[in-house]
């Protein structure tokens, strides 16, 4: 049998779009994943398609992977539960509303639309949320997705370009243009460890850790709330890199349900819910929106974000392993620079040139002279 | 009190209905036959009436998603069906921060026959005992009647007892948490009553929480007017009115008789009862009650004589159900012959599956669809005893046994050696054996895998059809992909039917392990966390 192009390791939003993109491209392709397409971080994650920017890097990979996500819209079937839902980024007091205006100038800059609500413009666009707060941004071209459901898809378009998928095959080790699984060493051309928060197993070295993280889900309650709804506090809490902590995010899905998160911690691979920090992000969310109290919550899960030091993914050449490739470390933004990801990595693999410069990324960054980890 | 009458606006239109139903048997009465409007767009209606299935959610007074069956008729309430669930009317500080701290010696979860009978035996034995029931009086599904209605005869004098014994009972209790305290040597349990948050210390923990119906997928299965066997015979026990109904039994089990017997006695013309184990399994296992249990035989051919005229069909089962909109048929096969048979009513169950999730998430060992516990009652978990159907289902008089032995354990005033102990222990081992012989006597029969095909709907909460939940390859990746047991029932429907259809074990069981509001979940765990930071100050 021939050797494929590329192996592809871990079939998640990341794994999936890197073939996507490769079998697109003309390369043989075989994904391999321990478990099933879109089962592991993916599964756990919220699917906000949402521009960052808390460096210009993040902003330059987050905006094309919207743009990206925003141009498959059309072909996205209904399993996958896109919405163009923009996003609400909250101010709650008058020091944020100065927050709102400089992300504003940021995002204007780079030409992404965004509009500046105030107080009373806050209330009118979500009726549910408390008196009181000041204003928020609104970036109108935020999406959602159900992101196991758009791995699948994701997969899928692979398999029409002749990808091929095993599941439930754990890959044990990666070497040399080469895995080795239970049934055996498997050769390719390359191979692209996008293994999630598993990564840094596959490629000792590789600076990625678990970041755990709780979601709650409601029952349906349609028209309750339309944006994704996430706090400015969120820049502040989110990136701190000690213990536990919180940040309201609620998102409405397309079922009616309402989807609410944030917490963050570094406890490794403990699954278990954490009530007390499950409890100070429900009350985080209170604060915003004591509506959502009474919200019958349906069903409580966790998931661990694969962080790196510098929130930036890990995309590009491993060059201590020949023929090893890195898509990993999307920490809370697998889903939006999925497909960014997977369009620099393939980029690189031809040897074309990228639309954004794809250094800030590159998992040697850690080596480099000045690397910060 | 159950004489009275109460005052109802239904859909905005006043009408009465009989004090003391519940809101699914009044809505029953007043000719409506459907609650709520699924993820597909199907009128959907009671299917379990126990609380499990979540199909007749209605909006009362404003609250969307309550159940009708757990939800007794109250003077001037406001109830709404086949409405849009908008988030609630009220306030929402009544959810938030109004936790009841509670401590004891004893919790037991479960007010049927093994709760009642270990609350009294642990009270008795001097334990502070806390009994959390979910339904609106003691009795478990068996002893289910309408609020304020008299307890039947074999129950009553239990209840009395447990009046008697000082352990306190909180009603329409709905746990939907539990775990170890912290630091260790106790239990946590939250549960939600009405509008309060109870967060419940207890030093041990008798889990009661009795067995759910078994149903199994087949097309129709959602039209309003087909149920569960149980679920007919609960909706009736509520106060629903079933004279004048065409109804049809089907299923397997023991079970069936009694729904029959129910339905014969609440006046539906009772067209057959289609039981899907062989006769010659019947046969044997009639041989083996003769010999060994003489009074479980004589039970059975009395509820059989309350419906002699109707035809009692070994080896079929249902095939499908037709109707536009509502029931108007069912069709049954052997395998071979496929008749149809009008009805309004299909009362349809295989059997009973024990309630786990509460022993799951306490991390007790379970095997083959049960709780495994010691000759005391005791799990795997030290400080939880499990009781009656928890255990395997085995009926009213292993419960009962089961529970006494329980609670006398959870209280610490076991004596293994005593006559009554060793009557207790008896009871108890004739009636797990018993309960063996039926399992097999009613296994499901293969072929029951094949009623289910075709575009039939697996999960009701989510309306994942058959062929979309076949592709995958296991409960996670169908959950994922088909939402199949993403909804308010948590998978308790189609987990089972899942496990018998593709041998797919459930998914992880996380808490809520039932519906709560998050006002609640950030109360009673806050409430843990500042218990927790107070206990390890006191500590240090």
């Amino acid at each position: 049998m021939p050797h494929p192009d590329l192996i592809v390791v871990g079939a998640g939003i990341v794994g999936a779009a890197c073939a996507a993109e490769a079998a697109a491209a003309g390369l043989s392709v075989e994904v391999l994943d321990s478990g099933f397409a879109g089962g592991g971080t993916t599964a756990a994650a919220m699917g906000h398609v949402v521009v960052m920017d808390d460096s210009e890097a993040q902003l330059a990979l987050t905006a094309l992977s919207r743009r990206l996500w925003t141009e498959l819209a059309s072909e996205l079937p209904a399993s996958c539960e896109d919405e163009r839902t923009g996003t609400l980024w909250i101010a709650a007091d008058e020091d944020e509303i100065e927050l709102v205006r400089r992300k504003a100038a940021v995002h204007r800059a780079r030409g992404i639309a965004v509009e500046e609500l105030d107080a009373a413009a806050l209330r009118d666009a979500e009726p549910m949320l408390r008196e009181g707060l000041a204003g928020a941004l609104r970036v109108p071209d935020d999406r959602v997705v159900y992101p196991p459901n758009a791995a699948r898809w994701l997969l899928e378009r692979a398999e029409a370009r002749d990808a091929v998928r095993r599941e439930r095959e754990p890959v044990a080790a990666i070497g040399d243009r080469r895995v080795e699984t239970a049934s055996g060493t498997r050769h390719a051309g390359a191979v692209v460890n996008a293994a999630g928060a598993a990564a840094a197993a596959l490629t000792p070295g590789l600076p990625v850790a678990p970041r755990k993280g709780h979601l709650v889900i409601t029952d349906r309650y349609p028209g309750f709330c339309r944006h994704q709804l996430v706090e400015l506090g969120y820049l502040k809490s989110a990136h701190g890199r000690s213990s536990e902590s919180v940040a309201f995010n609620l998102q409405p899905r397309r079922t009616g349900q309402m989807l609410l998160g944030s917490s963050r911690e570094f406890v490794g691979l403990d699954a278990r819910i954490n009530r007390p920090l499950r409890a100070r992000m429900i009350g985080r969310a209170l604060q915003y929106a004591p509506a959502i109290a009474r919200l019958s919550a349906i069903r409580t899960w966790v998931g661990f974000r694969p962080a790196t030091p510098d929130n930036l993914p890990l995309v590009g050449r491993w060059e201590t392993v020949p023929g090893l490739w890195i898509a990993a470390g999307h920490e809370g933004l697998g889903v939006t620079t999925a497909l960014g990801t997977a369009r620099l990595l393939v980029d690189a693999l031809l040897g074309r040139t990228s639309e954004i410069d794809p250094s800030p990324y590159s998992p040697m960054r850690a080596f480099a002279p000045g690397g910060h980890w | 009190m159950t004489s009275g009458r109460v005052r109802l606006r239904l859909n905005g239109r006043s009408t009465e209905a009989e004090a003391g139903v519940t809101v699914a048997a009044a809505l029953a009465n007043a000719g409506m036959a459907g609650c709520r409007i699924s993820a597909s767009g199907e009128v959907r209606a009671p299917l379990c009436a126990m609380g499990v299935c979540w199909e007749c959610r209605v909006t009362v007074d404003g609250e969307p998603h309550v159940r009708a069956c757990m939800t007794v008729v109250r003077d001037g309430m406001e109830v709404e069906t086949l409405a849009a669930p908008r988030a609630s009317r009220r306030t929402p500080d009544d959810a938030v921060g109004n936790v009841e701290p509670i401590s004891c010696d004893v919790a037991v979860v479960g007010g049927g026959p093994a709760g009642v009978a270990a609350a009294c035996r642990a009270a008795e034995s001097g334990a502070r005992v806390v009994l959390l029931d979910e339904g609106p009086a003691p009795g478990g599904q068996i002893y289910r009647r309408r609020s304020g209605e008299a307890a039947p005869e074999a129950f009553a004098s239990w209840l009395d007892r447990l009046n008697r014994s000082g352990a306190s009972v909180v009603r329409g209790a709905a746990v939907y948490d539990a775990f170890a305290s912290t630091p260790p040597g106790g239990w946590r349990l939250s549960a939600r009553a009405d509008e309060r948050v109870l967060a419940l210390a207890a030093a041990r923990v008798v889990l009661a929480t009795g067995a759910r119906e078994r149903f199994l997928p087949f097309p129709g299965w959602t039209l309003p007017g087909v149920m569960g066997a149980a679920g007919a015979q609960a909706l009736w026990k509520s106060g629903a009115r079933l004279a004048g109904r065409v109804a049809v039994v089907a299923g397997t089990g023991p079970l069936l008789l009694a729904a029959a017997a129910s339905l014969a006695k609440a006046g539906a013309r009772l067209e057959l009862v289609a039981e899907q184990a062989r006769a010659r399994s019947l046969a044997r296992l009639a041989a083996r009650l003769g010999a060994s249990s003489p009074a479980r035989l004589v039970e059975a051919a009395g509820y059989r004589a309350s419906f002699i005229e109707t035809p009692y069909l070994p080896g079929w089962w249902v095939a499908e159900a037709r109707g536009r909109g509502t029931l108007e048929a069912v069709v049954l096969t052997d395998g071979e012959r496929v008749v149809e048979v009008p009805c309004d009513l299909a009362a349809v169950g295989y059997g009973l599956v024990p309630n786990l999730e509460l022993p799951v998430l306490l991390g007790c060992e379970t095997r083959r669809g049960a709780a495994v516990v010691t000759g005391d009652q005791a799990s795997s978990v030290p400080g939880i005893f499990c009781a009656g159907e928890t255990c395997g289902v085995a009926g009213v008089e292993v419960a009962m046994a089961e529970g006494e032995i329980a609670g006398a354990a959870a209280a610490q005033a076991w004596r293994a050696g005593d006559t009554n102990s060793r009557r207790l222990v008896r009871v108890r081992d004739t009636g797990r054996r018993l309960a063996l012989a039926m399992d097999r006597a009613f296994a499901l029969r293969p072929e029951l895998r094949g009623a289910a095909s075709g575009d039939a709907i697996v999960c009701r909460c989510e309306d994942a059809s058959f062929p979309a939940v076949a592709r995958c390859a296991g409960a996670r990746e169908a959950k994922l992909a088909t939402r199949a047991g993403m909804g308010p029932c948590q998978g308790r429907v189609c987990g089972p039917a899942l496990e018998f259809l593709f041998g797919w074990d459930s998914d992880t069981v996380r808490p809520p392990v039932q519906p709560a509001t998050l006002g609640a979940l950030a109360a009673a765990d806050d409430a843990v966390a500042a218990n927790g930071r107070k206990t390890s100050e006191e500590s240090a």
